[in-house]
């Protein structure tokens, strides 16, 4: 059913990954991403894959979890994959069969790109199963608050965005019942051609569409009569604070950082 | 004569082999008669959306039978996707399931799905529409802009023209106003006259369905936990009480003049109640 579906689904828990500041876990996911970028060694990889493994272990996230979420990305590795096999062709030849050629420097950078991939995903999954997406926009909208200086409406993208998670599921659960019940009346979502199957949808789509209108509509109106009227001057309940294990993990990001560039400049 | 729909050892588990599996149906075995109109009751969760969803084909039992006209519904493709016409599922809030730019193109959706002819369409929308009592110019109009209790008219008219021989309600009168709902249960029963049809009615009314069904389904915790006449479900208060559910008002105010001390029987309906009253008042004069 559409219900089984993760979209970046966030497991509460206690460890310290979920108690670190949702800023701190943003900024070192983008020094992560750097880092991986960076990385072009077995040695590098190696160091990168440690620092992913230790994560995974500190977050308590269950890896069969993880690897569920990895599921849809299976084509996108094996594509990468390929590519990289056949259309690398440095090193000593492995094999020759009509017009392919895979060599030792195909090989390796096929499975350095796969191995890229696969944890530059991890990475980020990390960071939305460890972080609730209230959490997640609070640390946004922190971050990005110097942006406010040239016009951009920070406080109105965060809430907005806020909104729009908390809709997914509920309007998951809608389409379903909305499928249902046109099923009830022999509506058929699995047979025929492309253009049936696209025609299909209208008696779907249209419903959904209207629906979200008026839940739209009904949360405007509620938050108006709560006196929402944007960030100006908007307190919060719950403040943003640095911790002992927040400085701690950016010492550890910039280390990783050095190391690798370190690495590399070593040429290992 | 074969029970039109016979449901046997019925088991439904959701999300089965994940953290989030469910037992929603427990070992539910009972049948139905043509022509009867029965009451499903029970606490929200209890599983009576859940039940409804398998009669028709919409889900697939985990284990045991559901069986039309004496044939199991999943033995074969054709008789899965007959069961969905022969069986007429209206959901809850119905309304919102509306798409189409008329009123007689939404409710022409249901028979053009089963391939029938122009003619036959068209007879079935007019006599759909009849039913739910909207008239012919309101057939032109687009379903958006009626009221909501004509829109719900609209939709329950949608599975009406699919003329099931088994018509299943899931709080068809949820949120509407008193005349709404009088006209949406009138409906029903024109309906099951014209018909003989079998309906099937969850309804959180205990007033509705002691005033209009043959038979109570107490659904509670996933299981069948009564499946009697009104009269004879309402008699165990106390039981219903507990599993969150209630007795409709009339009930309990003669439950209370029994409890006084007073002479009278157990009565469901306002109906009865009149008649016992004068009854008992008849009986002081004479006394």
């Amino acid at each position: 059913m559409l219900k089984d579906i993760t979209l970046g689904q966030y497991f509460p828990g206690k460890s310290v990954i979920h108690r670190l500041d949702p800023r701190t876990k943003l900024v070192m996911l983008v020094v992560y991403i750097v880092a991986l970028f960076l990385a072009d060694s077995w040695v590098s990889y190696g160091l990168m894959f440690l620092f992913l493994v230790s994560v995974i272990g500190l977050s308590t996230i269950p890896p069969k979890a993880i690897a569920r979420g990895m599921k849809p990305l299976v084509v996108i590795l094996i594509f990468t994959g390929v590519l990289n096999l056949f259309f690398t062709q440095d090193g000593t030849v492995l094999l020759h069969f009509w017009i392919f050629t895979i060599t030792t420097g195909g090989l390796s950078r096929a499975v350095m790109m796969m191995s890229r991939i696969l944890m530059l995903i991890t990475g980020t999954f990390l960071l939305t199963y460890t972080t609730s997406p209230i959490a997640l926009t609070d640390g946004l909208e922190s971050l990005m608050k110097p942006l406010k200086k040239i016009g951009v409406p920070v406080h109105e993208l965060s809430m907005m965005m806020c909104i729009a998670l908390r809709f997914i599921p509920t309007l998951i659960e809608e389409t379903d019942k909305i499928m249902s019940a046109q099923k009830a009346r022999g509506a058929d979502f699995e047979t025929g051609s492309l253009m049936e199957r696209a025609k299909a949808l209208i008696p779907i789509l249209v419903p959904l569409f209207i629906s979200a209108f008026r839940r739209a509509d009904e949360l405007a109106t509620a938050m108006e009569c709560r006196c929402y009227q944007g960030g100006e001057g908007r307190t919060k309940m719950k403040l943003l604070h640095y911790h002992r294990e927040d400085f701690l993990s950016y010492g550890v990001g910039a280390a990783l950082v050095v190391v690798v560039i370190g690495l590399k400049t070593v040429g290992l | 004569m074969k029970p039109i729909l016979e449901v046997s050892n019925l088991n439904y588990i959701y999300s089965v082999g994940t953290p989030f599996e469910h037992k929603a149906l427990d070992n539910i075995s009972f049948s139905v008669e043509r022509g009867e109109f029965i009451g499903i009751i029970g606490h929200t969760g209890s599983g009576k959306s859940t039940l409804m969803q398998q009669l028709n084909g919409l889900l697939k039992p985990t284990s045991g039978q559901v069986l039309l006209d004496g044939e199991d519904i999943w033995s074969d493709k054709k008789l899965t996707r007959q069961a969905r016409f022969r069986v007429g599922l209206v959901f809850q809030y119905p309304e919102y399931q509306l798409f189409e730019e008329t009123v007689y193109r939404d409710i022409a959706f249901g028979p053009k799905n089963m391939g029938l002819n122009e003619q036959e369409i068209d007879r079935r929308v007019r006599e759909a529409a009849g039913f739910v009592g909207l008239t012919p110019e309101q057939l032109e109009v687009s379903p958006f802009d009626l009221s909501g209790g004509q829109k719900r008219r609209v939709a329950i008219a949608g599975v009406i023209a699919m003329e099931p021989e088994v018509l299943i309600l899931d709080e068809p009168t949820a949120g509407l106003d008193p005349v709404g709902r009088a006209e949406i249960l009138g409906n029903v029963e024109t309906y099951r006259r014209a018909r003989n049809a079998t309906i099937m009615m969850v309804s959180h009314s205990m007033e509705d369905v002691a005033r209009l069904t043959d038979r109570l389904l107490v659904m509670n915790g996933s299981k069948l936990a009564m499946d009697a006449a009104p009269a004879q479900v309402f008699s165990h208060a106390e039981e219903l009480v507990q599993m969150g559910l209630n007795i409709p008002q009339v009930t309990q105010v003669f439950l209370n003049l029994k409890k006084l001390g007073l002479d009278v029987a157990n009565v469901y309906t306002i109906e009865q109640a009149v008649a016992e009253i004068k009854r008992l008042r008849g009986g002081a004069v004479n006394a």
